[in-house]
C-alpha cells in the first residue's frame, strides 16, 4: 500500500508534514514500515480540503486530515479495510461521502497533463520521476539529435504558451533558434503574480523535474546551453523542490556536460524575483534578472532576438513546459486531439470564489464554464445565484450567464471581453457588487503597475478614482462615459500587456452590467448591497418588539428607542440614526426577529 | 530602402529608421514628449514611456510609439487621425492631472516642452479630478528638484546612469508614485551626484530646474561698500544670443560685456584669460611630470587628466578615490581667476578681500557647487562669491531692460580681460588639449609649432585619442567628454594604463561646456550644439594671439606677482588636491 | 548514484524503478489491470481475509500479473467469508466466496490467466461495490 500525503504549501500550511511524521510513526509501531510506502507529493489541486491524504491502491480520498486522525487511519483503513468515512470527501449536492478520487465531481472531467505527477510521486525523488517515463523526452530528442523535427513536434501539437499571452510555443522556438549568438538563453518564467493563480507554483513544487526536463529540451532546439528560472522569492518550497531537483539531474548526469553522452551540455541556474506582477512581463522579466529596474521595453526586439544581457532568449512559462515531455512521449497527434481547433491539450485553472469546490484544476480545452463551475466547482455555495465568473486574473473580464455554455478556449474568451491569462477564475454570486469588485481588481493593477508609462500609470489611477467615486455614491453618467472613454484609450496606448488588459474588468462590467453601474450612479443604490455608503440599515417598526439588544450591540450607540408602539407589542420600536451609522451590520446579525434589513 | 505611406504620403527611408525618424524626413512633426536625442552624441533617450507619439498603423490591434516602432516594408501610418488625436489628447491630460498648475511661477514657463504641448494639443480643461503626486523639495548648490512636476519621461535618469554614469537618480517606486529619485531617497547632494546638472538642461518640464542666484548678485551690486568683478567662461559668449532671438552659434563677447557693465559691475573681466592661466600652470605640470617620467622616476602619475570641469572633479572624487593623484592640481579657469582676484587683483586695487565679490558667468551647473569647496576660500571668505549660468545672465538683462541685440560691442577690462584664442577653445571638448599642446609644445621643444590647430583634438567623438609628435617623443593623448566615456578610461588607467596615455582631457558635458547645464535650453538639438562649437573656433581664429604662452598679461602676472609656473605662490593660489569622497551606504547591524 | 550515460542506460534504470510506483500507476487506470477487492470487516478478517490478501498480492507479484488488490469493507456475504471480487479489464466483475490461499491460487491460474471458470462464485446481489 502506498499513503500519498500532500507536501504542497497549502497542506504543508496545515500540518501536513508533522502528518508525515505521524504516519511513519504509527506504521513502525503495527510494524507495517515495509508494507506501506509513505510518500511526501506535490498537490492534488483540491487545496480547500487539505490536508489531503490519498490511500493507494483503493484511491481512497480523505480530506481535512489531521495528524490526530493518522493513528485512525492506520487501524482502521490499513489493518482492518475499513475506511474512515467521516473524513471522506461530502459531496455539497449529494450530502454523501464519496469513497475514492475517481467518483468525486471534482476530478471527474480533469484531464491532468501538466499536472500529471503532482500528487502521484515525491518531488524530491528524481527515481519516482524517471520511473514514469521522466527524462525519456529528453533522451529520444537528444538520441535523434534533430532539433528542427522536435520544434515540429511542439508545432504540431498546437501548444500555446500558458502564461497568458497564448503565443504558439513551437513557433517561439524556432524564431529563437534562428537567431545566432554564441550564447543563448532558455527562460523559465515562474514570476507567477495573479492573485490567486498557483499553478506554477504546484507544478514546480510536484514536479519539478518535468520543468528540468523541458528546459533541456527546449535549449537543446534553440541552441541554448544556458537555463534560467526566475521563480519569486515567496515561493520558498518551490525553490527548495526546484534546487533539490536541480542537483539531483545533476547527479545523474541529466544536467551538465555531455547529456546522455549526446555531446550536449545544459545546466540551469535560478534568478529570484521580488514579486513584482509586471516581472511576468518578459522584458520585465529580463530586465529584473539583468538587476535593472524591473519594467518593460516595448518589441521589438523581441528577446528571440535580444534578451537577457542581450542575447537570444526564450521565454516559457512553467505550465507551458510542463506540457513539453508529455508531447514528446505521447506524440503531437494525442495531444492535437485534446482540446478545439485553436486551443489545445489542457489549461489549468485556479478554481475559487463562491463556489463549492474551489482548488486546482486542470481541464481540457473546450470545456464550458458550465462544465467547470457547476460540476468540476460543484455550483455555488449555500444555494445562492451564479451571477459572474472573472477570468484571465486582474487583467481578465467577468463573464455572465449569457456566456457559461461557451467553450473555454484562448479566442473564445478574448471574443467574450476576457482572456485566458494564466488561469485564474472566481466565481461571483448574486451577493457580489461588481462595481466594487472591478475597483478591486483596478486596486491591484494600480499597485503593479510599473509606472512607465502614462496610461497605466496616470489612466488606470483615474479609473479607480472614477470607480471609488462611484462607489461612494457621488458618480455621475459622465463618469460612466468617462471610464469607457479612458479605458479604450488605456488599451490602446498603454506600454505592455498589464497596461492594454487592465481596463478589461471595467470594459466587461460596464458592458455586461450596466444597469448596475447605473443604480449607483443614478439611484444612488447599491444593487447587492456591498458598497456601504449606498445602503442603509433600517428598523421595521411593524417587526421591531423593542427588546432593545440592537442598540445594546451597536458600537457607536446611534440606537435609540422611538415612542411608537406597534400594535401586538408592549415595548416602543427601535430607529437608527443614519447620520451616525457606521453600517457595520451587528444590529442586523443579533436582531431575533428579522426587523432589521438593508436598504 | 524600405517604402513607407505616412498621413498618405509615400516615401522611402533606410531599414531601421523609427516611424517618428521617417515622418520628419517627410515634413511631419508628430509631437513627443520622454523621446530625446543628442544625435551623433550618442545619447537617446527612448523609453516609450509618455504614450504622447503613438500613431495609427493599419492593420495593428493598438497604436504604435512612433519613437520606438521602426517602419517595416509597405507600412501605412496615420500620424493624426481621429482616434490618434483623441488618444493623445486623452495622454495629455492625464499627464496635466498629475502635474501642478502653476505655470505662471514656474522657472520653465515659456521654455516648458509640456506647456507647449498641451498649447499644441489646444487642452483647455483637464477632465480628470484625482490625488496629484507630491514630493519633498530638494537641492544641492546646482540643482533644484521639485518631483511634484516630475512627468517621469526619465531623461534625467538616462543622462545621469548611461551619459554620466554617476548613478544618481533613478526610478524609485511604482505605479502612480513612480518618480524619479535618488537611492534611498537621500538628499542629492549626500549620493554620487556630482552637479553636472545635465539633468536639469534635458529635464523638459520644471521638476529639475538650477538654483537660482541673481537676487544674491543684484543685491551685491545694489551694495555701496562691494566691489563686483565678474568674469565670463568661454562657452557664454556663444551661446548667450540665443535667448534673445539670435541664431545658435552668434558670438556677442562685445555685447556681453558692454550688458554686464550696464548691469553695474564694476569690472568686466574674462575667465578666457584665466584659461591661458591654467594653460601655464597645467602645461608646465605635464611637462614636470614627463620629464621625472623619462628620466626612470617610477613614482610620476601618468596619464595626467585636466582638472578644469568640476563635474568631472567631483565624479572621480567620487568614483576613483585611488586615483586621485592623477589629475593635475591645477585649479579650474573659474577658481583661478577667485584667487588672482582676490589677492593679487584686491591688493593691486586697494580693496579689502572682504570688500570684493566676484561673479563668474558660466554655461555650468557645477561651479556653483566648485566654489563652495571649503579650500577655494580664506578664512571662509570664498574665491568665487556667485556664479550665474548662461541663462540666469540673459534672465538677470532682461529684468533689468537690457536687449543684448541692442546693445554696443565693447571690450573687458584690464587686467584680466585679456586673452588669446587658446582660452577661447576651452569651451569645447579638445579645446583645453589643443591650448595645452600649443604651449607644451612650443615650451618643450624650443620652436615655434608648424602648425597651430591641432584637427585631432576637434569634433564630437566621445572619445578621441591622438598620438602627437613632440619633437621625436610621441605624446599620447586622449579626450573625451561624458563621464562613462570618462569612466572607461579611468578604469583602463586603473587597470595600468594598457594605451600608454600621456595626457587625457575630460569634460562632462555634451560636446565640452558649450553644451553645458547652463546654457540656454537645447531641447536635443544638437546642432544647436554643433554651432556653438563652430563659432568657438572662428573666435579662436580671430585672435591675433592664440597660444597662451604669448597672451601678454599672463606674461606680465608671472613677472610682477607669481614668479614661474608652478612656483611656491602659483602653488599656494593656483592648485589645489583632492579629497576621498565616496558616498558609503552604511547598514545598521 | 553513476551518471546516466546514453538513452538506453535510461531506458534500463526505468524498467528498474518501475515497480515502485506500479501500484500508484495501476491504481491511477484500475480499468485496465485485474482488480481485486478483499472484502475486509470483521468476519471477513476473522476467517483469513487478511492472509488471502496478502497471499493474493505476493503471487500476482510472482506471476507479474498488472493488479491492484484493495480491501473494502463488508461486502454482505458474511455466510461465505472470506470473499472476493475479481474483474478483468472489459469484463464483469465476478465474487468467490471461502477463498483461502488454495482457493486464491486456483483463481488466479484459472480464472486470470486461462479465463476458466472456477468454482465458488456468488450470485451477484448487489451493483458495485467500493
Amino acid at each position: 500500500m502506498h499513503l500519498l500525503i500532500c507536501g504542497g504549501t497549502g497542506c504543508t500550511a496545515s500540518q501536513s508534514l508533522e502528518i508525515v511524521d505521524k504516519f511513519k510513526a504509527e506504521l513502525k509501531a503495527n510494524n507495517l514500515e515495509d508494507e506501506v510506502q509513505v510518500v511526501k507529493t506535490g498537490c492534488f489541486g483540491f487545496c480547500e480540503k487539505g490536508p489531503i491524504v490519498k490511500v493507494i491502491p483503493d484511491n481512497t480520498f480523505y480530506t481535512e486530515v489531521t495528524p490526530a486522525d493518522t493513528a485512525e487511519i492506520v487501524k482502521e483503513h490499513i489493518i482492518k479495510g475499513r475506511k474512515v468515512n467521516r473524513l471522506l470527501y461530502l459531496d455539497p449536492k449529494e450530502k454523501e461521502h464519496v469513497s475514492d478520487s475517481k467518483h468525486m465531481n471534482f476530478y471527474k472531467k480533469q484531464i491532468r497533463i501538466a499536472l500529471r505527477n503532482c500528487g502521484f510521486i515525491n518531488p524530491e525523488n528524481i527515481e519516482e520521476y524517471i520511473a514514469r517515463d521522466g527524462y525519456a523526452a529528453l533522451g529520444d530528442v537528444l538520441a535523434n539529435n534533430n532539433p528542427t523535427a522536435t520544434i515540429d513536434i511542439i508545432k504540431k501539437s498546437g501548444l500555446r504558451g500558458r502564461g497568458g499571452g497564448g503565443f504558439p510555443t513551437g513557433m517561439k522556438w524556432e524564431i529563437a533558434s534562428k537567431n545566432h549568438a554564441d550564447q543563448k538563453y532558455i527562460i523559465c518564467n515562474a514570476d507567477e503574480g495573479d492573485p490567486g493563480a498557483f499553478m506554477d507554483r504546484s507544478i514546480l513544487e510536484g514536479d519539478p523535474h518535468s520543468i528540468i526536463e523541458a528546459m533541456a529540451i527546449g535549449g537543446f532546439c534553440i541552441g541554448a546551453t544556458k537555463g534560467l528560472v526566475y521563480i519569486r522569492a515567496e515561493y520558498p518550497l518551490a525553490i527548495h523542490r526546484l534546487q533539490v531537483a536541480i542537483d539531483q539531474a545533476r547527479e545523474y548526469g541529466l544536467l551538465g556536460k555531455d547529456i546522455l553522452g549526446s555531446g550536449f551540455d545544459f545546466d540551469i541556474d535560478l534568478r529570484y524575483g521580488a514579486g513584482a506582477f509586471v516581472c511576468g512581463e518578459e522584458t520585465a522579466l529580463i530586465h529584473s534578472m539583468e538587476g535593472q529596474r524591473g519594467e518593460p521595453t516595448f518589441k521589438p526586439p523581441f528577446p528571440a532576438q535580444e534578451g537577457y544581457m542581450k542575447k537570444p532568449s526564450n521565454v516559457n512559462n512553467v505550465e507551458t513546459l510542463a506540457n513539453i515531455p508529455v508531447i514528446i512521449n505521447k506524440g503531437w497527434e494525442w495531444f492535437a486531439s485534446i482540446g478545439t481547433e485553436k486551443s489545445k491539450g489542457t489549461k489549468v485553472f485556479a478554481l475559487a470564489g463562491q463556489v463549492n469546490n474551489v482548488g486546482l484544476i486542470e481541464v481540457p480545452m473546450g470545456i464550458t464554464l458550465r462544465e467547470v463551475i457547476f460540476e468540476i466547482g460543484g455550483g455555488i455555495k449555500d444555494g445562492r445565484k451564479f451571477k459572474a465568473v472573472q477570468t484571465g486574473g486582474p487583467s481578465g473580464g467577468c463573464l455572465t450567464e449569457k456566456h457559461l455554455d461557451t467553450p473555454i478556449d484562448y479566442d473564445n474568451l478574448i471574443a467574450a471581453g476576457s482572456m485566458m491569462g494564466s488561469g485564474g477564475m472566481v466565481v461571483m454570486d448574486e451577493t457580489s457588487c461588481m462595481v466594487s469588485i472591478t475597483k478591486f481588481y483596478l486596486d491591484f493593477t494600480v499597485e503593479e503597475s510599473c509606472g512607465k508609462c502614462t496610461p497605466c500609470r496616470v489612466g488606470n489611477k483615474r479609473l479607480h478614482e472614477l470607480l471609488d467615486k462611484i462607489t461612494q455614491g457621488n458618480g455621475t453618467m459622465e463618469d460612466l462615459e468617462m471610464l469607457r472613454e479612458l479605458s479604450h484609450v488605456i488599451k490602446d496606448t498603454a506600454l505592455c500587456g498589464l497596461g492594454q488588459t487592465s481596463p478589461n474588468p471595467v470594459l466587461s462590467t460596464i458592458d455586461n452590467f450596466w444597469d448596475e453601474y447605473v443604480a449607483h450612479v443614478v439611484d444612488k443604490k447599491c444593487p447587492a448591497g456591498q458598497c456601504k455608503k449606498l445602503m442603509q440599515y433600517v428598523i421595521d417598526p411593524e417587526l421591531c418588539i423593542g427588546c432593545g439588544k440592537c442598540a445594546k450591540d451597536c458600537p457607536v450607540s446611534t440606537i435609540k428607542r422611538t415612542d411608537y408602539i406597534a400594535p401586538g407589542h408592549k415595548l416602543a420600536s427601535m430607529e437608527i440614526d443614519q447620520s451616525k451609522c457606521i453600517k457595520c451590520g451587528a444590529c442586523q446579525a443579533g436582531c431575533k426577529f428579522n426587523a432589521i434589513s438593508v436598504k | 530602402m524600405i517604402n513607407v505611406t505616412i498621413d498618405k504620403k509615400a516615401l522611402q527611408v533606410p531599414e531601421g529608421t523609427t516611424i517618428l525618424k521617417a515622418a520628419r524626413m517627410a515634413g511631419i512633426d508628430i509631437p513627443t514628449l520622454c523621446y530625446f536625442e543628442l544625435n551623433g552624441m550618442n545619447f537617446e533617450n527612448k523609453p516609450g514611456g509618455c504614450r504622447v507619439c503613438m500613431v495609427e498603423v493599419k492593420g495593428r490591434r493598438n497604436l504604435a510609439p512612433a519613437c520606438a516602432t521602426d517602419v517595416t516594408e509597405g507600412m501605412e501610418v496615420f500620424t493624426s487621425s481621429p482616434r490618434v488625436l483623441k488618444a493623445r489628447k486623452t495622454v495629455i491630460e492625464l499627464i496635466l492631472s498629475d502635474h501642478p498648475n502653476d505655470c505662471l511661477q514656474c522657472e520653465k514657463s515659456g521654455d516648458c516642452e509640456l506647456q507647449a504641448l498641451a498649447t499644441r494639443m489646444g487642452i483647455r480643461r483637464i477632465p480628470f479630478n484625482g490625488e496629484q503626486s507630491t514630493y519633498k523639495i530638494d537641492s544641492t548648490l546646482s540643482v533644484y528638484r521639485d518631483m511634484d512636476k516630475c512627468v517621469y519621461c526619465r531623461r534625467c535618469e538616462t543622462m545621469c546612469n548611461k551619459f554620466q554614469s554617476a548613478g544618481a537618480l533613478s526610478g524609485v517606486n511604482r505605479g502612480f508614485p513612480s518618480v524619479v529619485g535618488t537611492s534611498f531617497s537621500k538628499p542629492l547632494g549626500d549620493t554620487s551626484c556630482i552637479n553636472c546638472g545635465q539633468c536639469v538642461q534635458v529635464c523638459p518640464v520644471g521638476a529639475l530646474t538650477l538654483v537660482d542666484n541673481i537676487q544674491d548678485v543684484l543685491n551685491a551690486i545694489a551694495d555701496p561698500k562691494k566691489t563686483v568683478v565678474v568674469q565670463t567662461a568661454p562657452a557664454v559668449r556663444v551661446a548667450l544670443g540665443e535667448e534673445f532671438g539670435m541664431k545658435p552659434g552668434e558670438i556677442v563677447t562685445g555685447k556681453m560685456a558692454a550688458g554686464l557693465r550696464r548691469l553695474g559691475f564694476d569690472k568686466v573681466f574674462d575667465t578666457d584669460w584665466s584659461a591661458d592661466l591654467t594653460i601655464m600652470e597645467e602645461g608646465t605640470e605635464l611637462l614636470g611630470r614627463l620629464t621625472k617620467a623619462l628620466a626612470g622616476d617610477k613614482n610620476v602619475k601618468l596619464p595626467m587628466f585636466t582638472s578644469c570641469c568640476p563635474a568631472w572633479v567631483s565624479f572621480y572624487e567620487k568614483n576613483f578615490p585611488d586615483l586621485l593623484e592623477y589629475p593635475s592640481t591645477a585649479k579650474s579657469p573659474q577658481a583661478m581667476f577667485g584667487a588672482v582676484a582676490k589677492n593679487f587683483l584686491a591688493t593691486k586695487m586697494g580693496v579689502k578681500r572682504e570688500d570684493m565679490v566676484v561673479v563668474s558667468i558660466m554655461p555650468c551647473l557645477a561651479k556653483k557647487s566648485e566654489l563652495a569647496r571649503e579650500e577655494f576660500a580664506v578664512n571662509g571668505n570664498r574665491d568665487v562669491d556667485f556664479s550665474l549660468t548662461t541663462r540666469e545672465l540673459a534672465h538677470m538683462l532682461k529684468q533689468c531692460n537690457i536687449d543684448l541685440t541692442q546693445l554696443p560691442e565693447e571690450d573687458f577690462d584690464n587686467p584680466l580681460g585679456q586673452s588669446t584664442g587658446a582660452g577661447v577653445i576651452f569651451g569645447a571638448t579638445g579645446g583645453v588639449m589643443e591650448a595645452a599642446l600649443r604651449t607644451a609644445y612650443e615650451v618643450h621643444c624650443k620652436k615655434p609649432l608648424p602648425r597651430i590647430d591641432f584637427e585631432e583634438t576637434r569634433g564630437l567623438e566621445g572619445i578621441k585619442e591622438a598620438t602627437i609628435d613632440f619633437d621625436g617623443f610621441p605624446l599620447k593623448i586622449a579626450i573625451a567628454y561624458s563621464l562613462s566615456n570618462a569612466r572607461k578610461l579611468m578604469e583602463e588607467v586603473r587597470a595600468g594604463n594598457p594605451n600608454g596615455y600621456h595626457f587625457i582631457e575630460v569634460m562632462a558635458c555634451p560636446g565640452g561646456c558649450i553644451g553645458g547645464a547652463g546654457q540656454p535650453y537645447h531641447h536635443g538639438d544638437s546642432d544647436i550644439i554643433r554651432k556653438r562649437m563652430e563659432a568657438t573656433y572662428r573666435e579662436d581664429a580671430g585672435k591675433p594671439i592664440r597660444k597662451s604662452h604669448e597672451n601678454p598679461d599672463i606674461i606680465a602676472i608671472y613677472k610682477e606677482y607669481y614668479g614661474e609656473p608652478c612656483g611656491h605662490l602659483s602653488h599656494e593660489q593656483l592648485h589645489t588636491h583632492y579629497f576621498n569622497r565616496q558616498s558609503t551606504v552604511e547598514f545598521e547591524k | 548514484m553513476n551518471k546516466i550515460k546514453n538513452l538506453s542506460d535510461l531506458r534500463k534504470i526505468k524498467d528498474d524503478l518501475q515497480n515502485k510506483i506500479k501500484l500508484r500507476e495501476n491504481s491511477n487506470s484500475p480499468e485496465s489491470v485485474v482488480q481485486i477487492k478483499v472484502g475486509m470487516a470483521t468476519s471477513g478478517i476473522a476467517s483469513g481475509a487478511k492472509e488471502v490478501m496478502s497471499f493474493l498480492i505476493d503471487e500476482l507479484d510472482r506471476r507479474k500479473i498488472d493488479a491492484v488488490v484493495t480491501q473494502v469493507g463488508d461486502m454482505g456475504y458474511c455466510y461465505a467469508e472470506p470473499t472476493i471480487e475479481v474483474k478483468k479489464p472489459g469484463q464483469d466483475p465476478l465474487v468467490f466466496g471461502y477463498v483461502n490461499t488454495e482457493k486464491a491460487k486456483e483463481i488466479i491460474e484459472k480464472y486470470i490467466i486461462n479465463g476458466e471458470l472456477v468454482e465458488g462464485i456468488l450470485p451477484a446481489n448487489y451493483q458495485s461495490i467500493d
